[in-house]
Parts: C-alpha cells; structure tokens; sequence
C-alpha cells in the first residue's frame, strides 16, 4: 500500500469531485492542444507553401487574393495579365526566376494550373513516377490528386471550367497524365500540372478562364484567334500571374512599387499577406488559446477546491495517518500527490482527446486536404503547456497540503 | 500523586516517573511513579475528564512531555522526542498500537489495506500473508478485501485490532474500547485484546470508566478526578 496507491483510492472514494476536476483539467489542456496543434500547422503550411516565392505578380485587386489564389490555391485570382509581361520581368536583373501561372480549371475539384516545369522543383517536389508534361495537353497530377481521383500515367480526362466541383466541362480538350508527383506535404499536392499552351488550347483563345470573385465564369471574352500563329503576330495571351524569386535583397525594395505603380500589374508579397492572414486569424486562435488557459486555470482552482473542500471531512483521515506514524511531511506529500495524480490523468485525458479531435479532424472532416491537419504532431509548446499544467497542479495542492500536515492530532482525538 | 507502581520496576515495559501535564495552570495528568513489566496489563480508570485519553496520548507521543519521564521497553520518550517528530512519529508506528473507542479506519480502503497501510507508514515490508494471517486469527478470513462499510461494527473493531497488532507493538493502548457495547461483547473484545497482548508479549494499557471492565485486570491505575476551571 504505496503513497500513490493510497492518494489513488483517497480519489476515488469521491468520484464526483474528481471526475468534475477531470474534466475540467482535460477540458483545459486538450482546448489549449487543438489551438497549437491547428495554427502551428497552418502556419507551417502557409511558409512551406510560399518558401522560395518572394512576391507575386497578377491583376490589380485584393493583394491578400491574389497570394491566396496564386500561392495557396484557395481563393479565385482577381483577374488576368497580359503573358508578354512574362518576357518583361524576366529580363529583369533583380530577378533570379519567374514562372508564370494561368488558372481557371479544375479537375473533379483540383485545380488544373498552367505553369512550366520549373515549378515543380520551386515547390521541392519529386516525380513519383512518368514524366513531367512537354506538349500541350499533357499533365502532371499530384499525389493526392492521383490518390483521390485514380489518376495514373497514361490516363486521359476532361478538365472543368472553373474551380468549381460541378463546372461544365471541356468537351474538346482531352489531358493526358505524363507524370504522377510523389507527396511533399505542400499544395503541389493536390494540384494538376499541365503548360500555359494547354490553358490556352483549352480555351482557345488565348486566356485562362477568369475567376472573377462574382462567379463570373470562363470565356468571357473569346477572341477571334484560332491559331498560334494569330498570337505571334498580336499577341493577346494572358496568364493569370507570376511567382517571381528576386536575385537581390534590392528587388525587395524597388520591385513591389516598381510593379504597382503600371495600369494593370499588382505586387504581392506572400510572406506580408500570410503574416498579415495570420495577424487576422491569429486573433481568433489567440482568444481560444486564451480560452483554454482559462479553462485550465479554472481546472486549478477545482484541484485547489476539491483538496481543500475535503480537508475538513478528512481531519479525521488525517489524523489516523499520524496516529500510524505518518509525518507531517508524509501528510503534505500525500496531498500533494493527490493534486499531481488528478491534474496527471487529467492532463493524459486532455492530449488524448485534443489529439485524437484533431487526427479525427484531419481524417474526417477536412475535404480533399485542403489544410491537411494532423493530430499526430507534437511540439516544445505543447511540453511546455504539460508543463505549465503540472506546475498548477502542484501549486493548487500546495495550501491544502500545508494545511493537512499541520493536522493537530491531539485536537482530532479530543474531539473524537 | 498516587503511587501505584505494579511490581518491581527493574524490566519493566513501561515506566512511567514523576510525569505532570498541565493546561494552562492546571495540571491534567500528575502521576509520582508508575511501572509494567513486560507483558503486564492494566487499566486506567477515573471518571470522565479525569486525564485517561491525555495520558494515553502522551504515552503514544501524541502530546508533549512537559514534566516527569515515560519509559517504553527502555528508551526514554522525552528523548526520542527530542530527535525530532519523524523520530516519534517512527516509534509510536512501531512500538505502540493504539485502538480506540471508534474503529477509526480508512473508509476507501479494504481492511488487508487498512493493515497494509499501517506497514507501510511504519516503514516496515508490506507481508501480506501477515497480514491475511492477522486477520484471519482475529475471524476476518474472506473478508479481506472489504471496506468497513461492509463490515458490521464487530468486524471493524477487530480489523482496527488486527491494524494495532500488524507491527508486533511492545504496548497495545486502547482508549475507551467497550464503550456502548453489551456485556457480553464488552467481554470479548477484552479477552481478545489480552489474547493478542499474551500472544505478542506486550504490555496492555487500557483507559476507561466502564467498571464492567475492572474485573478483567489485577492492575488498575486509578486517576482522581480534576476540578474543572
């Protein structure tokens, strides 16, 4: 019969009072796990994603949509620009890379992205198997792409219009897969890879379908080119926006006001607008975060409440442990154990369960993986947030342990 | 003071020696000289106040020595006092069983536990088969693993018994032990504490004024009663 043992089944003889201060504990710290579980990941998602794109390049509108369209691929791009910019910004000295992107399709709800081969090695991506696209027409899926929709080398489809699930679909342009990418985690992913000459034979005009915020759909304004040929000679292709890489810390400076400063060009710079999406959402999670240390700071008052409720009720229980030979230090020990015990289990409880949301989460309930989270990722906040809860636990118990070692046992018995 | 010294003090279990406890100015406890020898059992009797349970309570360590000397087995009590309280808290664990008027046991834990836990904060090896051995003498076999809630009042007055006897004490002191029981249970519950005192060769110390009880015990440390404040 250990001091746990004992502490243990001092606990249990009040099963209301510890489950509650349970549930308290577990409450607090799995609120405190999901929140840093949710934004460390989004946050990590969000760099992996923009790493090595210093600024993006596309039509005037929403800075923050652009990146979120051209980067993270969540948001419709605010509109076209003309591809001869493409030629323009390239034979700038302060870059060091320019890929072009056009958008606008989609496949079974993956986007279907106009770019170059480039591309694939920005994002740190790897062939799992084929071969990147050459042609027109050609494609390269990603890993979930290929998991989810059985995309495979040397298999053919029909993109969509537009990014949506039930777009009308492209009739006439049939893509074949080259190439299936091996999974790095990133947006490249879930992506359908395929040359700007694709988009462009798709529509075949010249221009990715434009996704206006409105819904408007593709094609809006068809042009009488029918052939390359008509391109080479007035040149009105359009691609939907750069990823520029700068060669000089200088492109920093003058580049972005350089590029917002002409008629129909706007400069983006990924790492400001996911800081400044972050500061947006960070609120949010801060003030759940803070919700959650709330909980956890109330679970240490019902650890302090339930040991110093029940020491008047225990004197009794107190007194024999001395009379057994227990010292006061034995009786603080003992207390003490019993705070560290719940807000122990407690604690187990709560990262089993603010885990397991989140794993569930991410298996469940996100479609498609858009902002794939994991419940099976731990992390130095999350050790310091045991640690934190262990160290309420400990101070909750203090007071009610000092009290209980102080047990006169003279009084006890004289009362008996 | 009464003098009441049992029989030769040369071997004695317990000897007490010019002992005065006093609250405030009043002295509750104030014996000249009083000894066991080892093995001997004797009631302490007086009316209610008289001192019996402040008596008990400085015997086991519970209260302070003020004045005078208690001896146990030959080691002086004031002096292990003096070692500090873990050094008293210790002795009384191992040297001395106490039994009360009420059980007094751990209501969450079965009564093998209750002995169990009785080992472990004496600091002495759990032995379970001991302990199942106690209980077992004292007609608690197959009720081991029972919280005294399941317990009549006869089982958990013998399990708190068993939890006196687990460390094999050299003084067995029981404050009040008949009390509101019937005569023939009152028997009993003696006979069982000199049986267990008889079988460990432990001196018995019992305080009450139930005079029932007076005809069990040839040696009586009769204390006067104290004029209340």
């Amino acid at each position: 019969m250990s001091l746990w043992r004992f502490a243990w089944a001092s606990l249990r003889s009040r099963p209301l009072m510890t489950a509650l201060t349970l549930l308290l504990v577990a409450l607090g710290m799995a609120t405190v796990v999901m929140v840093n579980l949710v934004t460390r990941q989004f946050d990590e998602r969000l760099a992996r994603d923009a790493s090595g794109i210093d600024l993006v390049v596309g039509a005037k509108g929403s800075p923050l949509q652009l990146v979120l369209s051209g980067v993270y691929h969540l948001d419709v791009p605010p509109g076209n620009i003309p591809f001869s910019a493409l030629a323009q910004w390239r034979a700038n000295p302060m870059l060091e890379q320019v890929i072009p992107m056009s958008l606008g399709d989609s496949f079974r709800g993956f986007r279907l992205v106009g770019t170059e081969p480039e591309f694939i090695a920005l994002q740190g991506a790897r062939m799992a198997r084929g071969r990147v696209f050459e042609s027109p027409m050609q494609v390269v899926v990603g890993a979930r792409v290929a998991e989810e929709t059985g995309l495979d080398v040397g298999a053919r489809f029909v993109g969509n219009h537009g990014l949506a699930m039930d777009g009308p679909s492209h009739g006439d342009a049939t893509y074949t897969v080259t190439g299936v990418l091996a999974a790095n985690g990133s947006v490249i992913d879930r992506l359908v890879l395929t040359s700007l000459e694709s988009v462009w034979q798709a529509h075949d005009h010249g221009k990715p379908a434009e996704q206006a915020p409105a819904g408007r759909e593709a094609h809006a304004d068809h042009s009488d080119h029918r052939d390359h040929s008509d391109h080479e000679a007035h040149d009105d292709r359009e691609i939907t926006l750069m990823l520029l890489r700068y060669a000089t810390p200088l492109a920093a400076v003058s580049l972005p006001r350089l590029i917002n400063a002409s008629d129909r060009l706007q400069a983006a710079s990924p790492a400001f607008e996911s800081a400044r999406l972050v500061s947006l959402l960070g609120m949010g999670a801060d003030g759940l975060r803070a919700f959650g240390l709330l909980i956890l700071a109330v679970a240490g008052v019902s650890v302090f409440a339930a040991l110093f409720q029940t020491l008047s009720d225990r004197r009794r229980e107190m007194a024999l442990l001395r009379l057994l030979g227990a010292s006061p230090a034995r009786l603080f020990a003992l207390l003490l154990l019993e705070g560290l015990l719940i807000t122990v289990i407690g604690v187990v409880l709560g990262l089993a369960f603010g885990h397991g949301v989140i794993e569930w989460a991410g298996r469940v309930l996100i479609p498609r993986g858009e902002w794939p989270v994991t419940g099976l990722a731990f992390d130095r906040v999350e050790l310091a947030s045991i640690a934190g809860a262990l160290l309420l636990g400990v101070l909750a118990s203090l007071l009610p342990a000092w009290l209980a070692s102080r047990t006169s046992l003279a009084d006890v018995l004289a009362n008996e | 003071m009464p003098d009441l010294s049992a029989s030769d003090p040369a071997g004695t279990g317990l000897r007490i020696e010019k002992l005065v406890f006093r609250r405030g100015d009043q002295a509750v406890v104030s014996i000249e000289a009083f000894a066991m020898d080892r093995g001997a059992h004797a009631l302490v009797t007086g009316p209610s106040g008289c001192g019996k349970t402040t008596l008990l309570s400085l015997i086991a360590g519970l209260l302070p020595i003020q004045e005078g000397r208690i001896e146990l087995s030959g080691e002086d009590l004031g002096a292990v006092a003096a070692r500090g309280p873990q050094a008293m808290d210790r002795f009384r664990a191992r040297r001395i069983g106490l039994v009360s008027q009420q059980p007094m046991l751990f209501g969450m834990l079965g009564a093998l536990d209750n002995l169990l836990i009785a080992r472990q904060l004496a600091g002495l090896e759990p032995d379970r088969a001991a302990c199942l051995g106690l209980l077992s003498q004292l007609g608690l076999e197959g009720l081991a693993a029972r919280r005294p809630s399941a317990l009549s009042r006869g089982q958990q007055q013998r399990v708190a018994l068993a939890r006196a006897l687990v460390n094999r004490p050299a003084l067995i002191l029981a404050d009040e032990p008949t009390a509101n029981l019937d005569d023939e249970h009152t028997a009993q519950v003696v006979r069982l504490l000199q049986d267990r005192a008889r079988a460990l060769d432990a001196n018995l110390l019992i305080a009450t004024h139930d005079a029932r009880v007076r005809e069990h015990f040839d040696c009586v440390l009769a204390l006067p009663g104290q004029p209340r404040p």
